[in-house]
């Protein structure tokens, strides 16, 4: 490859490079035209993805913008009807009330996940007592296996609880199923905590719960706003366990689908129907949040992701 | 306060502190995995409360079930690419963002506005897998009105009378879908990739420059042992996804929970589901779930072994 081989710089030359002052553009004639090169060529190939990222997004937010014989003609074709007509009728159709049920339960069970998950990471990361590795072990295993290997007997469990088609019961089982990564997560993090402050804590005749809920939980912020962006979105985009466990029961039971499995009730919906801009801008009213939770905290989520993955 | 009475207040503490949690994630995670085995020994058909131990009934039949190897041979496939590709892609996107810019003082330094390139790449991460489903079903349109086509067809690759079938060609269709997940998954990896590499030693790279090293070299020689780490991670992570694939084609392809054209994007989970929901047959769906447990955990250790390397410390 020709841009790679033209990188290749005898040592005097690297050097030379280096007892210039900072990186900036146009330094030196040679060394400044080797990295142009390359520059180009990395931005080549990486602006070729970002538009492959961007592009059917952007596309499919216009086709909200469409008629449905537009939509079905050509893909190419530019909106003709600036009007959020479709917007409006995907909110009616249950983009709506599939939002609502999807926030019913986060609202309980990313709340719900923290804390137990952070208690039982805090026991497990900072008090030893026989048997602590084989618990904590325990509870990160459960990552390892997709969720649907133990999905029959989890929807028969869930029956017999008479949980089926309820939010509590999805609320359970979500907070269950988010627990190994929660743990995990907040294992490592309660380990950096200093132990002086602990110490200080206990001398001033703080009890142990009082410890963790006023001393290290605070302490602990960082750490718990990952997990939980990382939960939320988790959470929020589980269709599995909504499409097995919220389906109504009987004909006079209500339904109460999540936002993803709504999604794909009205794609079904609106194949029957021909109106595929309701569809569009359904999963464009779906998509945005995400947008907006991601690009407020992606900071975090990438710090998150690191420290998570590379211990 | 006496050294024992602190002791006996600890362990109350600690069973207080962890009895929920553990309660919650054996009733839901960990006794519905051991129930699997049991009730793949068994004809129950989810109906009815009662059922018989049949031994290894469900197992042989399994091993007959031409839509069950079927699916486990497009497991397999996935489980090369999916794994493959994603990673390739991710390193040499993580290069080019972290070393592909001109060379400064630094030595080797990132593109400009490769923080842009992260939040972008990353993007596809946060959306669901219903969200791309439904973006790729649009995608694929086997009409002009898809993107794929709409382009091919002004390029004038694809005769508009005859667009291609994407989703409905028997040997497109699992390719189409593996397109979903590596465009899902890159980023993530770029992320990951990208950190393990800003956490070398800046040095190392200008030690690698100094001795007349090309980027080429460099990234074979210095980038790629020391983030071997996680490049096995990845590895196993993505090998897990691909024994799942679940969301995806039953939403994306034909019949009864996906899997057409004709079983020919079919796999094990797809199976799976329809034998448990459709034809009320849980017993042999557990069955289904042991044989998947095992190659996961099977395809875990053997990722893993055959990566290994010495560990480099740095």
């Amino acid at each position: 490859m020709t841009a790679e081989s033209t990188v290749i710089k005898a040592p005097g030359e690297a050097s030379a490079e280096r007892s210039g002052t900072g990186g900036r553009p146009g330094q030196g004639a040679k060394s400044g035209s080797d990295g142009m090169v390359l520059n180009v060529f990395s931005h080549g190939f990486l602006a070729v993805w970002a538009i492959l990222i961007v592009l059917p997004l952007i596309w499919l937010a216009l086709g909200s913008f469409k008629t449905d014989a537009q939509i079905g003609g050509s893909a190419l074709s530019w909106p003709s009807n600036w009007h959020f007509d479709a917007f409006s009728r995907a909110w009616d159709k249950g983009i709506g009330d599939y939002f609502a049920h999807t926030l019913i339960v986060m609202v309980f069970s990313v709340p719900l996940t923290m804390l137990l998950g952070s208690m039982a990471a805090y026991v497990l990361a900072r008090y030893p007592f026989p048997g602590n590795r084989l618990f904590y072990y325990f509870f990160v295993s459960g990552a390892m296996f997709p969720v649907f290997l133990a999905l029959v007997p989890l929807f028969f469990m869930v029956k017999r609880l008479d949980m089926l088609n309820t939010y509590q019961g999805l609320i359970l089982v979500y907070v269950a199923y988010s627990m190994p990564f929660t743990v995990f997560f907040m294992h490592s993090f309660f380990r950096t905590l200093p132990t002086a402050v602990y110490e200080a804590a206990v001398i001033d005749g703080a009890s142990d719960t009082r410890i963790f809920f006023q001393v290290m939980l605070p302490m602990a912020k960082p750490g718990l706003i990952s997990v939980g962006i990382f939960n939320v979105l988790g959470q929020w985009n589980q269709y599995i366990l909504p499409s097995v466990l919220m389906q109504p029961q009987t004909g006079s039971d209500p339904e109460r689908y999540m936002l993803t499995q709504g999604l794909i009730q009205l794609q079904y919906q609106m194949g029957y129907e021909t109106d595929l801009p309701v569809l569009f801008a359904g999963v464009t009213i779906a998509m945005i949040p995400m947008l907006v939770v991601y690009l407020s905290f992606q900071r975090q989520i990438q710090a998150g992701l690191t420290s998570a993955t590379l211990k | 306060m006496s050294q024992v009475a602190q002791g006996k207040g600890r362990a109350g503490f600690i069973a207080g502190f962890l009895i929920l949690p553990l309660a919650l994630y054996l009733t839901f995670v960990i006794w519905p995995y051991v129930q699997t085995f049991g009730y793949s020994f068994t004809n129950w058909s989810g109906q009815s409360p009662t059922f018989d131990f049949v031994g290894l009934d469900n197992y042989s039949a399994l091993m007959k079930d031409e839509v069950f190897r079927g699916a486990l041979w497009h497991n397999l496939l996935l489980l090369v690419f999916v794994p493959t590709i994603t990673i390739l892609l991710a390193l040499f996107f993580a290069f080019m963002v972290n070393a592909g810019g001109r060379s400064g003082a630094g030595g080797v330094r990132g593109v400009r506005g490769s923080s842009v390139y992260k939040i972008v790449y990353f993007f596809p991460q946060v959306l669901s897998l219903a969200i791309l489903a439904v973006l790729f079903g649009a995608v694929y349109r086997s009409d002009e009105g898809g993107l794929l086509n709409g382009f091919l067809t002004k390029l004038g690759l694809v005769d508009p009378a005859h667009p291609v079938e994407w989703l409905n060609q028997p040997n497109l269709v699992l390719w189409c879908l593996l397109l979903v997940v590596v465009w899902h998954g890159v980023g993530f990896y770029l992320v990951l990739f990208s950190a393990a590499m800003q956490s070398v030693p800046k040095d190392i790279y200008e030690a690698a420059l100094l001795d007349g090293a090309g980027r080429a070299q460099t990234f074979l020689r210095v980038t790629l042992p020391l983030l071997w780490d996680s490049v096995q991670t990845s590895a196993v992570y993505l090998g897990i996804a691909a024994m799942d694939m679940f969301v995806l084609v039953s939403t994306m392809t034909s019949g009864q929970f996906g899997g057409g054209p004709d079983h020919h994007s079919e796999v094990m989970a797809t199976v799976l589901m329809r034998n448990f929901l459709y034809f009320g047959k849980s017993g042999y769906a557990c069955a289904m779930g042991v044989v998947m447990l095992v190659l996961t955990m099977v395809l875990s250790v053997v990722t893993l072994r055959a990566t290994r390397r010495e560990r480099i410390e740095f």
